[in-house]
């Protein structure tokens, strides 16, 4: 079934798509042109131009302060973009915001880890299916038979999510009381519990040893093949990068300076040339 | 020239506000706290200067360094028991100990002093200023007041500004952890600044008593959550904002008594402090902070 | 430490038991004759506190918005319920279905406040949204003071001025006179009454915290923007914690106020939204049985403390300020638990009730 999938991906722009020699043939899920933003005079990002696959996954890499996770942050507007356009599905999101970005289709993780600490893991993934099963508030006070279905519903629902990275026998433990890699992994949980068509990992690997992140990568490709979704991720772990993208954008100083396959990104000049300085005898 | 004379009175009573907001607004820079108690502070300073001119019959100037005096060790011994203990509990734990030191100081006032008020006689024997055939009166009291906050603003700015003291201050406000590790001693530093606070409260008891002669255990509670108003109407935190804050505080609340109606003139001070809120929500001088993500 | 209760039912059922033993046990001590007379009195009073601590809490503790204008909207529910009590006094002679009515409307009134202060205040954030709601408060109770309201033959009257700007006919009767506050009050309020609106309170902040809304509500306090990310709309669940809070203070203000012949504004001010939240506090953020418990406790405990006379509040001031150093000082917590004494869970592990 993958296997068919990959075929149809897609990328009908060409000077947008990350691999511009891929198959056109279904519109892509994310679609942004000369997005924007500047921070009181200081330009954060621009003329940022990037279209994505249906079940892409592709990486978004570059230096420290190159303006990664302010990406993730335009998308999901978290900050709101001084310039430029964002088409989901093929929809104007700009008069949306984040929780609408959401219900839309795009979930993200943050790069600090954000959880609902205080919480149970499982109340932390029910959140996450905040508007996968709906109830009202009177329903919830009355305890009306609808209450304990959908309860049920959602308790099954969330302990199937926690079983792809086998974290069921956590659900009872406060979220802010588990380790460091497994909270990783219960925001990516709590992302994909909000069904998106796009899923926004920032730095998913940062803090996992060798063998953690080989899992992770696996778990990435799964996941995406389960549930049909586009993945960007920002990562600083080139193995990650390198292993699973199958488009990379490489961003400088809030600019994309190289689009392309992993095997054309490492080859680039530019982008060598952005994480390790120019030679000497360049200057 | 009513209205003239409405707007030196406001400026006059903002003057009061704003020696009061300088002390929550310091103090809630640098420990971030909000001290219920400062206002309870205040009455101490009213009580002490009282007790000095009436019972031991001192000089009014001289009952003013006294009620500083006190003031600033009651302000030391308060940070010392009740507020060091928690310095890394949660802000509303050291709220509610606050609030209790409020009640404290209130109750203590009642049993010492009890709730019969005091009339209390002016500090300030200046002579009245008559302007346009007298038609313009300016009080001694008026006059004194508003000297009095300048010159607290201007120290104030120097000390904050241009001392030893005040560098480990800004330090402190800015980041606790970070001055710790550069060698500013925090914890003399946040006992300074509530000295500071606490003296500058006993001086805003005396003006307060000065101009509104009447003297009971609970004479600080109401100045004391307007002034509160002022310093976040300016930009809790900010010396100039706690300034501007008390003094248009003073003016609104004067003004509003004037022309629209007695009984709701705190209801308008409030009113516009929420507005100001709404479009400045972090007060007139306040700084906007970016969330990181 | 880590692991949540699962048995958050059996949790709730305790406060649910508490609640009703309580209830049970003084109504016994009552017909026995064994409670002074100023406790009676003091019966209803508590119930109305305890509601106004659970209704706070879900402000304070769920929703974690510091709230210091609480008893502004039990000032409107206390006139709002006067008023239809009163008004209603011909119409339907049962008593207990007259307080209902009139802590219902008192309810609904409180809500429409919490909902018009609501759309200000919910834009702020930490001290200025407290700020903010003390301001509220505080004009609550400054605009109460200059409300005349009577009725005549014609109808209802209604005024800013004074009652003679009233203009009632004959046999007309004062029902809001300004600072003079509601008058000729007709006592409703029943210890019962007050028993089951707390169970009333219960229900509805129990099964609001263990549904969808309250997950949401608790999101939005553990972390706006996460919140956000996962599709919920952080407006809208902190209004209806906001609003629902303000509803069950403004019944809460209904019931006091019938207690009484006569109840001024004054009564609902910023000291009282302090000492309500000091309730919280003590009790526990979050913590609703805390709440309960600290509510009952520090509303007796004055009358205990009678016997100190004119130190009692300075006592209840040092109790106050030596149980949040307690709670909140590790040295001493260390000290206490080497000489042996185990911290009460309930009332002074309130904090972090919820991984008890």
């Amino acid at each position: 079934m993958s296997d068919s999938r990959k075929k149809t991906k897609m990328v009908p722009l060409p000077s947008q798509a990350i691999i511009p020699e891929r198959d056109t043939a279904e519109k892509p899920i994310l679609e942004v042109h000369r997005l924007g933003i500047n921070f009181g005079g200081l330009v954060a990002v621009e003329d940022f131009n990037i279209a994505v696959g249906r079940t892409e996954i592709c990486g978004l890499i570059g230096p420290n302060g190159a303006g990664k996770t302010t990406i993730f942050n335009l998308l999901t507007k978290v900050y709101q973009p001084t310039s430029g356009a964002i088409l989901l599905d093929g929809h104007d999101t700009s008069n949306m915001n984040t929780a609408q970005i959401n219900k839309a289709g795009i979930a993200r993780t943050f790069q600090n880890i954000r959880l609902f600490p205080t919480l149970s893991v499982e109340d932390n993934v029910k959140i996450g299916l905040h508007n996968q099963v709906k109830y009202s508030m009177a329903t919830g006070i009355l305890r009306l038979p609808r209450f304990f279905s959908s309860e049920r519903r959602a308790r099954e629902r969330a302990m199937e999510l926690l079983d792809i990275f086998d974290m069921t026998h956590l659900a009872s433990h406060r979220a802010s009381s588990l380790p460091y890699g497994a909270q990783r992994r219960l925001e990516f949980i709590r992302a994909l519990a909000t069904n998106p068509k796009l899923l926004l990992l920032d730095e998913p690997a940062a803090g996992m040893n060798p063998s953690e992140t080989e899992e992770l990568m696996s778990n990435i490709e799964k996941i995406r093949d389960q549930f049909q979704i586009a993945i960007i991720l920002i990562e600083h772990d080139m193995r990650l990068v390198m292993g699973i993208c199958e488009g990379i954008a490489v961003l400088n100083y809030g600019k994309i300076i190289a689009k392309g396959t992993p095997e054309e990104i490492q080859s680039n000049p530019l982008v060598i040339e952005a994480y390790l300085g120019k030679k000497k005898g360049d200057q | 020239m009513d209205f003239l004379s409405y707007l030196i009175s406001g400026i006059s009573l903002g003057s009061i506000y704003a020696i009061i907001a300088l002390g929550y607004t310091m103090v809630y820079g640098i420990a971030k706290m909000l001290n219920f108690a400062h206002g309870d502070v205040i009455m101490v300073g009213g009580y002490m200067s009282f007790m000095a001119t009436t019972h031991f019959g001192w000089p009014p100037l001289l009952s003013v360094l006294f009620a500083m005096a006190v003031c600033t060790l009651l302000g030391i011994v308060i940070e010392q028991l009740a507020y060091k203990p928690l310095r890394s509990a949660p802000a509303l734990a050291v709220l509610i100990t606050a609030i209790g030191v409020s009640y404290f100081l209130q109750n203590a006032a009642l049993l010492i002093w009890s709730a019969n008020p005091k009339s209390f006689s002016s500090v300030v024997f200046l002579e009245a200023l008559r302007l346009f055939d007298g038609r313009l009166i300016i009080s001694g009291t008026t006059i004194v007041t508003i000297i009095v906050c300048l010159v607290i603003i201007l120290i104030l700015n120097t000390i904050v500004n241009k001392t030893k003291v005040g560098r480990a201050m800004r330090a402190v406000s800015e980041d606790k952890d970070a001055a710790q590790l550069m060698g500013v001693n925090v914890n003399k530093t946040i006992s300074i600044t509530f000295a500071i606070g606490s003296a500058l409260a006993a001086i805003a008891g005396v003006l307060l008593c000065s101009a509104y002669p009447i003297l009971m255990p609970t004479t600080g509670a109401m100045p004391g959550i307007k002034a509160f108003t002022a310093a976040v109407f300016g930009g809790i935190g900010s010396i100039p904002g706690a300034f501007l804050g008390g003094i248009l505080l003073g003016i609104i609340e004067i003004l509003g008594k004037a022309y629209i109606s007695t009984q709701l003139s705190d209801a308008i001070v409030f009113a516009v402090l929420i507005i100001i809120l709404l479009v400045k929500p972090t007060g007139l001088l306040g700084k906007k902070v970016l969330v990181k993500v | 430490m880590g692991r949540l209760r699962l048995k958050t039912s059996t949790d709730n059922l305790l406060t649910y038991g508490l609640v009703i033993v309580a209830y049970v046990v003084i109504r016994i001590l009552i017909a026995g004759g064994s409670i002074s007379s100023a406790l009676q009195g003091q019966l209803v009073p508590i119930t109305a506190y305890i509601v106004m601590a659970v209704s706070l809490n879900l402000t304070v503790g769920v929703l974690g918005e510091l709230s210091l204008g609480h008893a502004g909207f039990m000032s409107v529910g206390a006139f709002s319920g006067v008023v239809t009590a009163t008004l209603l006094a011909g119409a339907i002679p049962t008593t207990w279905l007259r307080l209902a009515l009139a802590m219902l409307i008192g309810a609904i009134f409180a809500g429409i406040f919490g909902f018009l202060i609501g759309v200000p205040v919910l834009r702020l954030e930490g001290d200025y949204l407290a700020i903010v709601t003390l301001a509220f408060g505080e004009i609550i109770k400054n605009v109460m003071n200059i409300i005349y309201i009577g009725y005549d033959a014609s109808g209802i009257q209604f005024s800013m001025e004074s009652t003679n700007a009233l203009q009632l006919g004959e046999g007309g009767k004062v029902i809001l006179s300004g600072p003079m506050g509601a008058i000729g009050i007709t006592k409703l309020s029943t210890f019962t009454a007050g028993f089951i609106l707390i169970l009333i309170s219960l229900v509805i902040v129990l099964n609001l915290i263990n549904s969808r809304a309250g997950r949401a509500i608790m999101a939005v306090r553990d972390d706006k923007i996460a919140a956000e990310s996962v599709g919920i709309s952080v407006w809208r669940y902190r209004m209806m914690a906001f609003v629902t809070s303000a509803m069950l203070a403004g019944a809460a203000g209904a019931l006091y106020a019938l207690n009484y012949s006569t109840v001024v504004a004054r009564k609902f001010d910023f000291n009282t939204s302090i000492l309500v939240l000091v309730f919280v506090v003590l009790g526990g953020m979050g913590n609703i049985r805390g709440s309960i418990i600290a509510a009952t406790v520090l509303t007796v405990l004055p009358e205990v403390l009678r016997t100190f006379n004119e130190v009692r509040m300075l006592v209840y001031a040092v109790i106050l300020i030596l149980v949040m150093l307690v709670r909140n000082n590790t040295t001493l917590q260390h000290l206490f638990q080497r000489i042996g004494v185990r911290r009460k869970k309930d009332l002074l592990n309130g904090e972090k009730g919820d991984d008890a």
